[in-house]
C-alpha cells in the first residue's frame, strides 16, 4: 500500500444497505493524492451512493472514512468544515441554487469561506464561468434559463470556486455534447495537473475513462475493483470483461 | 506585505533601468487572495517601461492567485507596458497561461434597480395582472368544455383521482376545519354577548351567532382554510409535475392535462367544500352554543329551541350556495397556477403563494358579490 500521506481519500470496510437490498459490503478504496479516479459500474450498483458516502451526505451502515488524514466520522466540526471547503461536487444535475443567478451560485461557496473583496469575488466568478466553458453573459442568467449541458458547466464552475484538492464529478459529461466533453477532458485534466487535483469521477463515458483517468474502481459484487485501464482488460470477471470489450468500448480505442 | 520565504504567498517589486521585476513566490491560492491582491495594488510600479514577471519562486498556484497575476499583466499591457514572464514550475505557467488566455472575463454586475426600473417594473406587474386575468378566464373555458365533454362521456372520468382528492381534501380537513368554526363559534358568542348585554339585549346573542354563522363564519373560513391546505397542494403538486416534465409526458401520450389533473381535482372540492362547509355549521353553532349555555344561563336545550325561533333555512342555504362557488374558484385557481410553473423548483415555490394570495383574495370579492346580490333579492 502506498504511502499514508499520498492518500487522500480512503475507506475501509463501507457497507451500505437500504432495507434489505445491500449495496456495498465491505468495500475498501484508497485514492491517491493527484490522481485521476473513474467509478464505473451498472445501473444500482451504488456510484452515486459511494460519492454520496464520501462528501458525508449518506451515514454508511458500518465502515470508516478518511478525507485528507482526517476520520470523517470523528471529526470535529471545525475540522469538517475545513474538509467541506477543501472539496467542490458537481452532482449529476448541476444542483445549482435556483433562486440565484450563475455568478451568484459560483460566489456562494466562496461567500462562506472566505473574506475575498466583492469586486474580486466578481471578476473569480467570472473567471471561473469562463474557464468551465461558458459564454461571458451566462453569469447573470437564472439556472432555469440554462440548457442542461450549461447548467453542467456552471456546476462545475461552481465545484471549482474554492479550488478544491479534491474534484467529485457524477457524470459529468452526461448531456454534454462530444465536443463539449472533449474539452471538459481537458480542462480537467489540465486543473488536475496546474493545482494536483484529485479527481473522483463517476462516469460512463469510455472516451473519459480513456483520456484522463489513471485508475479505474469498477463496482462489481458490492465492492470495488480498483486498476489502471491495462489490468481491467485482462480481468476475466464477466462484466468487466463485456463493459471493456465491448461495442463501444472498442469505439472509444479501448 | 508578507516576507519571502513564509509559506503565504508574497509579491516583490525591484526596479532598475525602466525594467521593473515582479518576483511572485510562495503559496498564491485563495486563502490568501484577499492579501495578496492589496499586495499587489500597493505595490505600484506603473512607471517602468518593461516588466518581468519572475515566477520561479512560486509553490503553489491555483486559479484564485493566478487571476491575480494575470490580471496584473492585463493592467501592464493595457498601459503600453511590454510584460515578459520567467516560467518556473511548468505546470503552474501552464495554469496561469491558461488563465490568462481565458477571455471575456466579465463581472456580472450586481443586481441593483434604479427609480426607473422599479417603475418599469411596476407596469409589467399591471400588466401581468391583466393577462394573468384574461389566462385565467380562458383556463375557466377549458374546463368548462372539459366538463361538457365529460356529460357526453360520464365513463372517461377518473374516478379514482376524484375519490384520492376527496379524502385528501375533505375527511383529511375535517379536524382543522371543525376546531376553527367551534373557536370561532365560541369567540362570536362571547363577544355578542358582551356588547349586546349593555343594551340589554343579550338574548339576541342567539340569532346575531346563527346569522352570521350559517350565512358568512362557516362557509367563508372554510374556504380560507382549504384554499391554505389545498389550493397550494393542488399548485404544488402540479407544479412538481411541470417540473419534471411529467405534464409534457401526459400530452405526449395523448391525455389531456385538463382532463386527467384539473378536472378530478375541481370536482372533488367541488363536493368537498360543500360538506366541510356543513360540518363547519354544525361546529361553529355548537361551540356558540357552549358558549351561550355558560353566559346566558340557559340549558342547551332551551338555546336550540332559540335558535330554530331565531334563524330560517334560508340562512342556511345561502352560506351553502356559496360552496360550491368557493371551490370551483379555489380549485382553478390551484390548477391554473400550478400548470403555469416554469423551469425550476423556486418558481412551484414562488406560484404557491400566488395561488393561495388569489384564491383568497377572489373567495373575499366573490362573497361580497353574493351579500350584494342577496341583498337585492331580499333574500
Amino acid at each position: 500500500m502506498a504511502d499514508e500521506s499520498d492518500i487522500a481519500i480512503s475507506l475501509r470496510g463501507i457497507v451500505n444497505r437500504f432495507g434489505q437490498q445491500v449495496v456495498h459490503d465491505g468495500l475498501d478504496l484508497d485514492i491517491r493524492k493527484g490522481e485521476v479516479i473513474g467509478i464505473v459500474g451498472g445501473s444500482g450498483t451504488g456510484k452515486s451512493v459511494l460519492m454520496r458516502t464520501v462528501i458525508g451526505l449518506n451515514r454508511p451502515a458500518a465502515g470508516s472514512i478518511t478525507v485528507l488524514g482526517t476520520r470523517m466520522d470523528k471529526a470535529s466540526d471545525a475540522e469538517r468544515a475545513r474538509i467541506e471547503a477543501s472539496w467542490g461536487v458537481l452532482f449529476q444535475n448541476g444542483a445549482l441554487f435556483s433562486s440565484l443567478t450563475v455568478a451568484e451560485n459560483v460566489q456562494a461557496p466562496m461567500r462562506e469561506h472566505t473574506d475575498l473583496p466583492a469586486e474580486l469575488m466578481g471578476e473569480l466568478a467570472a473567471l471561473k464561468i469562463r474557464l468551465a466553458g461558458l459564454p461571458a453573459d451566462a453569469g447573470a442568467k437564472f439556472p432555469s434559463q440554462l440548457s442542461g449541458g450549461m447548467k453542467k458547466r456552471a456546476g462545475i464552475a461552481r465545484a471549482l470556486a474554492l479550488d478544491p484538492e479534491i474534484l467529485f464529478l457524477d457524470e459529468p459529461t452526461a448531456g454534454l455534447d462530444p465536443i463539449g466533453a472533449a474539452e471538459f477532458d481537458d480542462l480537467i485534466r489540465d486543473l488536475q495537473r496546474s493545482l494536483g487535483l484529485t479527481v473522483v469521477m463517476i462516469t460512463h463515458d469510455l472516451d473519459s475513462l480513456v483520456a484522463i483517468c489513471d485508475r479505474i474502481g469498477v463496482l462489481i459484487d458490492r465492492r470495488i475493483r480498483v486498476g489502471t485501464l491495462a489490468e481491467h482488460l485482462q480481468d476475466e470477471h464477466p462484466w468487466i470483461r463485456q463493459y471493456f470489450h465491448g461495442k463501444r468500448a472498442r469505439a472509444a480505442g479501448i | 506585505m508578507s516576507a519571502p520565504g513564509s509559506n503565504a504567498g508574497w509579491v516583490k517589486l525591484s526596479l532598475d533601468a525602466g525594467r521593473a521585476t515582479w518576483s511572485f513566490g510562495g503559496a498564491w491560492t485563495i486563502d490568501h487572495a484577499a492579501s495578496l491582491a492589496r499586495d499587489i495594488e500597493a505595490a505600484g510600479g506603473a512607471s517602468a517601461r518593461a516588466a518581468l514577471f519572475d515566477l520561479t519562486q512560486l509553490q503553489q498556484l491555483d486559479t484564485s492567485g493566478a487571476w491575480l497575476i494575470a490580471r496584473l499583466g492585463h493592467a501592464l499591457e493595457a498601459a503600453g507596458v511590454a510584460v515578459e514572464t520567467r516560467p518556473g514550475d511548468p505546470a503552474l505557467a501552464a495554469l496561469l497561461t491558461r488563465v490568462a488566455e481565458t477571455r471575456d472575463v466579465l463581472p456580472t454586475p450586481p443586481r441593483h434597480r434604479s427609480l426607473g426600473d422599479k417603475i418599469a417594473e411596476l407596469g409589467a406587474a399591471v400588466e401581468h395582472v391583466v393577462l394573468e386575468s384574461r389566462d385565467l378566464v380562458a383556463f375557466l373555458g377549458h374546463l368548462v368544455l372539459a366538463l361538457g365533454r365529460l356529460v357526453l362521456r360520464p365513463w372517461k372520468l377518473r374516478w379514482n383521482a376524484v375519490f384520492a382528492h376527496l379524502e385528501q381534501t375533505g375527511l383529511n380537513a375535517l379536524p382543522i376545519v371543525g376546531l376553527i368554526n367551534l373557536l370561532v363559534g365560541v369567540v362570536l358568542a362571547f363577544q355578542g354577548a358582551d356588547q349586546l348585554a349593555r343594551f340589554g339585549a343579550q338574548t339576541f346573542t342567539i340569532n346575531m351567532l346563527g346569522i352570521s354563522v350559517l350565512r358568512e363564519m362557516a362557509v367563508l373560513l372554510t374556504a380560507i382554510v382549504v384554499a391554505g391546505r389545498s389550493g397550494s397542494a393542488f399548485t404544488a403538486q402540479i407544479g412538481t409535475m411541470q417540473v419534471n416534465e411529467e405534464v409534457d409526458a401526459l400530452r405526449t401520450i395523448g391525455l389531456d392535462p385538463m382532463d386527467v389533473l384539473v378536472v378530478p381535482r375541481v370536482l372533488a372540492l367541488v363536493i368537498a367544500l360543500p360538506l366541510l362547509t356543513f360540518f363547519a355549521d354544525m361546529m361553529g353553532l355548537l361551540g356558540g352554543g357552549l358558549m351561550c349555555v355558560v353566559l346566558l344561563d340557559i340549558s342547551f336545550q332551551q338555546y336550540l329551541s332559540l335558535l330554530n325561533q331565531a334563524i330560517t333555512i334560508n340562512h342556511f342555504w345561502v352560506g351553502m350556495s356559496k360552496a360550491p362557488v368557493f371551490a370551483i374558484l379555489i380549485a382553478l385557481v390551484g390548477c391554473f397556477e400550478g400548470l403555469r410553473v416554469s423551469g425550476s423548483a423556486e418558481s412551484v415555490g414562488r406560484l404557491t403563494t400566488r395561488s393561495v394570495v388569489e384564491a383568497i383574495f377572489l373567495v373575499i370579492i366573490v362573497d361580497a358579490l353574493f351579500s350584494i346580490m342577496f341583498s337585492y333579492l331580499d333574500i
